[in-house]
């Protein structure tokens, strides 16, 4: 038996730490800790809830956008407001703007080096990875040329000594397999998507001004429509974000998907490998006749139990009996008895140290060992994020959805079973970056057609005035992030932020055990997985990077109490 | 101040690796050009940077995560200029990065040990968040050490240090009231190195990249305004650089969102945009390749660029007045302090200016007393400022 610590995980958002042991060449039990705690929601106490958005998107800069959107809702839910149509539909085409860049980013460089061996790309024959290239797609970089010169700068750079991001890799590692030419077309588009999720952010400037972190307004999009102005989305704006659509679909078309698909047959196996638990929570999302109609949704909402893909269960985020938060592994404290889980609404929370005192070696996972708390649906630990997604519109009998997974199934020659693991994970969130590339050029062309019809309204008035607000007021903006179901819960007393929770995907995917001991997705989905070398944690890294994971968002804290929680609460002895 | 002294170890020069990517020497020129031009140097300077750029070795470059939401490294990554893509992410050495390394745990550990022992002196510290002091460090560990604890070690013996965006230069949203957790800013915490505050929530990438450039091709960090920010960037006032200014000086508002002024691009002043008192580039390098900023947008700035500008909210509530100082005063002038009489000249000044335009544009103003008739009063009402 040895423990393994990786820390820090690369390849992610924010600080994770994952401890494993290991018997026999299997991971037998896993913890997975988040060591950053920023303390956001004490901050939001006593603001203006129309600024809350701005506060909250900057609790993820990957996932920029979610967390805004997630709050103008929130605020809209609680003010009963209705946006106009075309504040809908600009959320949505940057919805899927997000989803398509924050995919194909996790894609080639966060994950890819998982699967695809750098060094091995330095002995590939370029005429046979452009014979490759050629076969599975008409991209147009494609030639012999291509990738030898591509080739010949990779070889001179790691001449040079200075390996930069890629140093001490685990190249060479039995666990990468493919063949030399699909590592040389792996590296030529990790280089080619960094040039081009650049452009497709665009998107989010001509909305919202700016990339990361562009604007949102409660009450619809600050951005005004008038064709006939320079200063507002006019003809030459929307032709523009008509064309980054467009070379966004391409890309994802022509160089993700059947990247994931030629990657994929070397890698079988982890289709039996990471599975986790065996539940698939999803909010649902990308409303087509207003968030109010959950009907509506281009992702249908449910929950998938037990893997049992015959019936999908309703959730209802107002539900108070729904989901739940517990605290019995993370650093905080409740003022009831242990085992005690509350409601976001009744959320109560101060931040207690109980750790080793850095530098350590290891926490000491009997106790409490992250900052992030435990939040379960029904009892139950779910797993949130593409797989959720696409389980849950598979088995709702959502067409677009089930054509989609059954022509990936197909391709792969692969029953359904398959998407319970690490690689299911990867497929799907390649399966709905697909769906979200058509969406957007299909919200992008109602827009137009509401623009054409007359009516260019962005943003409605009422409500907006604080004066015509009821003393106090509660809502829930729940929203799929490309990471999973996000909600935000708010209380409003006295026209100021009263309480104000989040949960997020990675705290549903990334926390610590509950008090039953039952583990969340991260430690279950590692429980059986190979490792080749102890020392080179190259699986652990292939299954929790499946999950796409970002820790910046997963911790936070409330405290419905408003007392302060300062050091001298957090650690008495100093 | 002179950070002279290259890597020790034989590497290929920028523009070696540059041509072997089969860049033309027409194109680095022109690069260097541009690059010149957005540092604000004048023309004579790009022959400099082209020489610079071909003899200097790869500076090693570590990048540190503390407290914060990785924006940061997004919006290095939206560096518009191919080029400059290719400069960020080959010609520098980046050897440490939590968002991009292959190597995790005690490799990725091995990559931080290898570039800071080896190269003591030479390698650049580029610092993305703030430390949190609380809870003895517990607030924020990597590898089981706290953030104080690793940005002692790195820094020690860099050559220069680079804090990125709002949260290292001045602590950001988890050092706004109550800062739970203690958010420190670091030039609190570091103390005789180099030290420059790329300011701003995130920074537009091209400063990002100005600012590593300029450290490549000078050996030198750029100058520095009060709070540390290169002047390059952070000299003039969004407000001065709006395209929607003579707007504001016609005294033509937009009264509420998507109202007929919003969707003519009237001055967003009364929905509170904070412009007038923000330092940035965002009027003039605009963002994601020149694209829009938020107020093109038809958002009002909210001054990210600022310390503590979450806390000098509401929002949408307009700013009850702002210095009127004019495109040629600086931060570093209003940290001074101008005089009275100086500021009611200027005053003066620019209240008949608006009069005059407003006249000969021939709408009708809003409410006069819209105008924020800036005075030395309304000066001692800003918040203070860091500048320590």
């Amino acid at each position: 038996m040895s423990r393994i610590v990786v820390d820090p995980i690369t390849r992610i958002e924010g600080h994770l730490r994952i401890e494993a042991e290991v018997k026999d060449g299997r991971i037998t039990d896993a913890w997975s800790a988040g060591t950053m705690v920023r303390g956001m929601e004490i901050i939001l106490r006593g603001r203006d809830p129309r600024d809350a958005w701005a506060f909250v998107e900057r609790v993820c800069g990957v996932c920029t956008t979610v967390h805004a959107l997630a709050s103008v809702r929130s605020v809209e839910d609680a003010l009963d407001i209705v946006i106009p149509p075309n504040a809908e539909l600009i959320r949505n085409i940057m919805f899927c703007t997000q989803y398509m860049q924050d995919h194909v980013v996790h894609f080639y460089h966060l994950h890819a080096l998982d699967w695809v061996d750098i060094v091995s790309a330095l002995k590939a024959d370029p005429n046979e990875a452009s014979r490759i290239a050629q076969s599975i797609s008409s991209w147009p970089k494609s030639s012999p040329g291509y990738f030898k010169d591509l080739q010949t700068r990779l070889t001179k750079f790691v001449e040079s000594g200075q390996l930069g991001i890629f140093a001490n890799g685990y190249w060479g590692h039995p666990a990468y397999k493919l063949p030399p030419a699909v590592n040389l077309i792996g590296v030529a588009h990790y280089l080619e998507a960094l040039e081009w999720q650049k452009e497709i952010v665009k998107v989010h400037a001509i909305f919202g001004g700016k990339n990361p972190h562009p604007n949102y307004l409660v009450g619809g999009m600050p951005c005004s429509i008038n064709i006939d102005e320079a200063n507002a989305i006019n003809a030459e704006r929307l032709a523009m974000v008509a064309r980054l659509l467009e070379q966004a679909r391409v890309f994802v078309e022509q160089v993700y998907l059947p990247d994931l698909l030629a990657i994929a047959p070397s890698y079988l196996d982890w289709a039996a490998i990471g599975g986790g638990v065996k539940n698939y929570l999803c909010y649902g999302d990308l409303p087509t006749n207003g968030y109010r109609d959950v009907k509506s949704f281009k992702f249908p909402r449910g929950a998938i139990l037990d893997r049992d893909l015959s019936k999908v269960h309703e959730v209802n985020p107002h539900d108070p009996d729904g989901i739940r938060e517990f605290i019995d592994h993370s650093w905080y404290d409740y003022s009831g008895p242990a085992g005690t889980g509350l409601n976001p609404w009744e959320g109560e929370t101060k931040l207690n140290y109980t750790g080793p005192k850095p530098p350590y070696a290891n926490l000491n996972v009997e106790g409490k060992y992250s900052w992030l708390k435990t939040p379960r649906w029904k009892g139950h630990a779910m797993e949130v994020g593409p797989l959720s997604r696409m389980l849950v519109g598979y088995a709702s009998g959502h067409a677009e959805i089930k054509d989609a997974v059954t022509e990936t199934l197909a391709a792969l020659k692969a029953p359904a079973s398959v998407l319970f693991s690490t690689l299911g994970r990867t497929a799907a969130r390649g399966i709905e970056t697909k769906l979200v590339a058509r969406w957007g050029l299909e919200f992008f062309q109602q827009l137009l057609t509401n623009v054409k019809n007359g009516d260019t309204r962005t943003f409605t008035k009422d409500k907006w005035e604080p004066s015509t607000w009821p003393a106090s007021a509660k809502g829930i903006g729940a929203s799929e992030a490309p990471r999973g179901a996000l909600a935000h819960w708010i209380v409003i007393k006295d026209r100021k932020i009263d309480n104000y929770q989040l949960v997020v995907p990675s705290t549903w995917n990334a926390s610590p055990r509950d008090a039953k001991g039952q583990r969340s997705p991260y430690e279950e989905s590692l429980i059986g997985t190979p490792v080749h070398d102890p020392k080179i944690p190259l699986e652990i890294l292939r299954t929790i990077h499946s999950f796409d994971p970002c820790l910046a968002c997963a911790v936070h804290l409330y405290d419905d109490q408003g007392a302060q929680v300062g050091e001298a609460t957090v650690n008495p002895a100093v | 101040m002179s950070l002279a002294s290259a890597p020790s170890e034989t590497v290929p020069t920028v523009y070696e690796q540059i041509a072997s990517r089969g860049v033309s020497r027409r194109e680095f020129l022109q690069f260097c050009g541009w690059m010149a031009a957005c540092i604000g140097l004048d023309n004579t300077a790009s022959a400099q940077i082209a020489r610079a750029l071909e003899t200097k070795k790869r500076i090693p470059v570590v990048w540190m995560h503390f407290q914060e939401c990785t924006c940061c490294s997004e919006s290095f990554l939206r560096s518009s200029h191919p080029i400059v893509a290719d400069i960020l992410l080959d010609k520098i050495s980046l050897d440490y990065s939590e968002t991009l390394l292959a190597a995790s745990g005690d490799q990725a550990e091995k990559c931080l040990h290898d570039t800071i022992t080896k190269y003591k002196g030479e390698y650049l510290v580029l610092i993305e968040g703030s430390v949190p002091t609380g809870a003895e460090g517990a607030y924020c560990c990597v590898g089981g050490k706290s953030a104080e604890q690793i940005l002692e070690e790195v820094a020690k013996d860099a050559k220069a240090v680079i804090a990125w965006g709002n949260c290292a230069s001045s602590g950001c949203v988890q050092a706004a009231k109550p800062n739970p957790t203690g958010a420190t800013p670091i030039h609190k915490l570091l103390h005789g190195k180099p030290l420059v505050n790329v300011q701003g929530c995130p920074p537009i990438a091209e400063v990002m990249a100005g600012v590593l450039v300029h450290l490549l091709t000078f050996d030198r960090i750029p100058q520095l305004d009060a709070l540390g920010r290169p002047k390059a960037f952070y000299s003039r006032r969004v407000h001065d650089t709006c395209y929607r200014r003579p707007n504001y000086d016609a005294g033509l508002f937009v009264e509420s969102f998507d109202d007929e002024n919003a969707r003519k691009g009237y001055c967003l002043y009364k929905m509170g945009c904070r412009g007038p008192t923000t330092y940035n580039s965002c009027g003039v390098i605009r963002w994601n390749g020149g694209v829009s900023f938020p107020i093109q947008a038809g958002h009002g700035c909210i001054g990210c660029s600022e310390s503590n500008f979450w806390d000098q909210g509401p929002f949408y509530q307009r700013l009850a007045s702002f210095p009127g100082f004019g495109i040629e005063t600086t931060a570093d002038q209003i940290g001074l302090g101008l005089g009275a009489a100086t500021v009611a000249g200027i005053a003066a000044h620019a209240v008949m200016t608006n009069i005059r335009k407003r006249h000969d544009i021939g709408e009708h103003p809003g409410e006069s007393s819209d105008l924020a008739p800036p005075s030395a009063a309304h000066e001692a009402d800003r918040p203070k400022e860091d500048r320590s």
